[in-house]
């Protein structure tokens, strides 16, 4: 017998004055933490299989449950606490390179929150969003280097762009690591508030095409789904080199996942695993990367702009000019506390660097270049509000991707075991019975709700700043005050210390 | 209706516009001569086509071509048929790297060598099987990741000595197979496949297959078929099934 030194995470509390013992917990909970218990005539629980997904804690009836971190401590020690013993005891026990999803739990510096936006007070007029226009219009683009206008019209064909009502895109979630019900909540939301959402590298659902003019398409290394219609359904192509959570490495959807929807929509045979290779084997080099641009741009008829997703590493900078002067339209950077469904735990919480100071970097390595207009910067990993997304515009982002939160939006409760399949938010799942669980139409009201909520709060921060169209509050630095970080900090930040 | 178009000085994307006006008109064959490095011929093509081209097309030829047919009447050069769904891609010399990249359906023959990194990630669905027949040599990594899928290589008028394939042959395979012609060298074989005798089911695929290859390339069926075959497949469908601890 193998000895098993696991031990429960979490605590379930039952509190057996308010539980009725109708096992709508037991009915909920895919992982089996809840049976009922016929001799004994009772619903009992079993803490080991507790993710803390909330769900039976939210749909108990009389509120009978509860949980916390269950209450179990090691002897206090600094070096070597209970995640490190836990994971030591899990590899000892299976030789397996550890998973999880979400992006990274640790403690890492949120740069976001050591920014602060400025007002205006006397010397000029702040505006007010209700009553006055406020433009958060955005366009993703080449733009060229001047524009020619002859008759008050452009005399030039202009490179094709996205036009986006608000800052504010969908992340790349492929379907496959979420559930059908999941894209389509996006693709609606997307279509409503006049933005995008993003396929991933799972295909498109035939049943989403329609959803085409909101839609960008990607393109990754495994190519799954790729083919010409699937890349003129969309209104953009991406192509896909890394991921915040996971830079440097590939993807590996296993073959449980691929049920007969998911077969179809990737074109793989069911129950077969859907390996992304690490690389793209035709890119080894930004020469290459500018082949695959304009084999895209061939594909769809130089009719869509053609995005170049990559992780936010070291030299982030110099790869972003690289994919600029390789003639991609827009760049997205994932910042490395962003989200997936599967990724090995070390890499999660090590790869990468924090998305602030990789976009501060890369807007300003392209400024310094002049080729900044050349491509529009989208960035991700890790924006959880409004503030947030005001911050990265003013350091200079064009948009940004919302991965988590928009899932958040549908449901998600952040227990981080999206690679089990066994979400009972019907989000990171293909069991049909936890899909239908997510009512696309309820998803979609909540996605859209979101980002109409958010683009209220802009609106009110930009007016307090006293202006009134997101494109002046682009790459403005001027905007921000950094408050406890250092010099280096802020020198890569680009801004300048409160009281400055 | 044939359109015949000069290719001399031409830049590709003027060149692939001037194929699409001839596809546009009706064309059902076209014919692109003096073609010298240009890329991505026949992937814009709004529907199949026939393409015939003399002169040595530039990489990505027929990137996610759906249906054509095209054949190159000399050597061809990097990316052929790249992620291609359907159609079918001749070349009647030696071509480069990085061929039928995660191509999923259609047909790309070879008459002479190839380079690296040849029939990476191909995959299959449904119908669609894709069918890539090398008529040399190949460089290493031939078949890597491959899903699904006929990969064949013949290993014709070799030099004495020189290997049929380079190293990591069909390397992280998990679907499809590879049928080489001749011995294997063990010591060159990716971990993830081994070799076996070829079954009668085996035997007629590659009948089927092969006539056709050398049918439109002009070899000799029975020279080819002289010498024995062995088949390459993956030891198994999931290679990294066992590779991850839950947390």
């Amino acid at each position: 017998m193998t000895l098993d030194l696991s031990t429960p995470e979490f605590l379930i509390e039952r509190n057996r004055d308010r539980c009725i013992d109708c096992k709508v917990c037991v009915n909920q909970c895919a992982n089996e933490a809840h049976t009922y218990d016929e001799e004994e005539g009772k619903v009992v629980s079993d803490d080991t299989k507790c993710v803390n997904c909330h769900r039976c804690v939210a749909l108990c009836p009389t509120k009978a449950l509860s949980v916390r971190k269950y209450p179990l401590e090691f002897r206090s020690h600094g070096t070597w606490n209970a995640h490190y013993i836990n994971s030591i005891y899990k590899q000892a026990a299976t030789g397996g390179i550890l998973l999880t999803g979400m992006g990274t739990d640790k403690n890492y510096p949120i740069y976001w929150d050591h920014l602060l936006l400025n007002a205006s007070q006397v010397t000029n007029p702040s505006i007010d969003p209700l009553r006055e226009p406020m433009e958060l219009k955005t366009f993703l683009g080449r733009k060229p280097d001047a524009v020619k206008i002859e008759n008050g019209r452009l005399a030039e064909k202009l490179p094709p762009q996205l036009e986006l009502e608000v800052p504010i895109m969908f992340s790349a979630m492929s379907f496959g690591s979420i559930s059908l019900n999941a894209h389509k909540s996006l693709a609606r939301a997307a279509q409503e508030m006049g933005t995008f959402w993003n396929t991933g590298e799972g295909g498109l659902h035939r049943d989403l095409f329609p959803y085409g003019k909101n839609t960008i398409v990607q393109v990754a290394s495994g190519r799954f789904g790729v083919h010409t219609d699937y890349l003129n359904s969309g209104a953009a192509i991406e192509i896909k080199i890394g991921q915040g959570a996971k830079p440097g490495i590939g993807g590996h959807l296993p073959g449980e996942k691929v049920g007969r929807e998911v077969s179809l929509t990737r074109m793989i045979p069911q129950g077969s695993d859907a390996i992304s290779p690490a690389p793209h084997h035709d890119i080894y080099s930004i020469e290459d990367l500018r082949q695959l641009i304009y084999s895209l741009k061939e594909a769809s008829n130089y009719e869509k702009p053609i995005s170049v997703k990559i992780a936010a590493v070291h030299n982030v900078a110099a790869i972003a000019s690289g994919i600029a002067r390789a003639g991609a339209d827009i760049i997205a950077i994932d910042g490395f506390r962003g989200g997936t469904g599967a990724t090995p735990l070390r890499t999660r919480d090590t790869v990468g660097i924090p998305i602030e100071l990789a976009l501060a970097a890369v807007d300003s390595r392209l400024r310094e270049e002049g080729i900044r207009n050349q491509v529009s910067l989208v960035i991700g990993g890790s924006v959880r509000n409004s503030a947030d997304i005001v911050k990265a515009i003013a350091i200079g982002a064009d948009a940004v991707y919302i991965g988590t939160s928009a899932l958040i939006a549908l449901g998600c409760h952040m227990c981080q075991r999206c690679y089990t399949g066994k979400c009972n938010w019907g989000i990171a799942t293909q069991n049909p019975n936890l899909v239908k669980r997510l009512n696309p139409d309820i998803g979609a009201q909540r996605a859209a709700n979101l980002v109409k909520a958010w683009s209220h709060e802009i609106k009110e921060l930009l007016g307090g700043m006293g202006i009134n169209a997101l494109e002046s509050l682009r790459g403005n630095r001027l905007m921000l005050r950094g408050v406890g970080i250092s010099e280096k900090e802020l020198e890569i930040l680009g801004v300048m210390h409160a009281g400055e | 209706m044939i359109k015949t178009i000069d290719a001399k000085g031409v830049y590709y994307r003027q060149l692939n516009d001037m194929v699409q006006q001839a596809v546009n008109e009706g064309a059902a064959k076209i014919v692109l001569k003096n073609v010298n490095g240009q890329r991505y011929i026949a992937t814009r093509v709004s529907r199949p086509v026939d393409i015939e081209i003399k002169g040595v097309p530039g990489n990505d030829l027929g990137a996610y071509m759906n249906g054509s047919t095209v054949i190159v009447r000399d050597n061809g050069q990097d990316a052929i048929g790249n992620t291609m769904n359907a159609g079918k891609i001749v070349v009647h010399g030696h071509a480069g790297d990085v061929l039928g990249y995660a191509m999923r359906g259609g047909k790309l023959f070879i008459k002479g060598d190839v380079g690296y990194r040849v029939g990476i990630h191909m995959k299959e669905y449904e119908e669609q099987v894709p069918v890539l027949i090398i008529g040399g040599t190949a460089g290493s990594f031939l078949g890597e990741y491959m899903a699904g899928g006929v990969l064949i290589i013949l290993g014709l008028d070799r030099k004495p000595g020189e290997p049929i394939a380079g190293d990591y042959l069909g390397t992280g395979m998990h679907g499809g197979v590879i049928f080489v012609r001749g011995e294997v060298d063990k010591t060159r074989l990716g971990k993830e496949v081994s070799v076996f005798e070829l079954n009668e089911a085996d035997n007629e695929k590659l009948d089927q297959h092969l006539r056709e290859y050398c049918n439109d390339l002009g070899i000799d069926y029975d020279e080819v078929r002289k010498e024995k075959f062995v088949k390459l497949v993956p030891v198994s469908h999931r290679p990294y099934g066992n590779l991850y601890a839950h947390t």
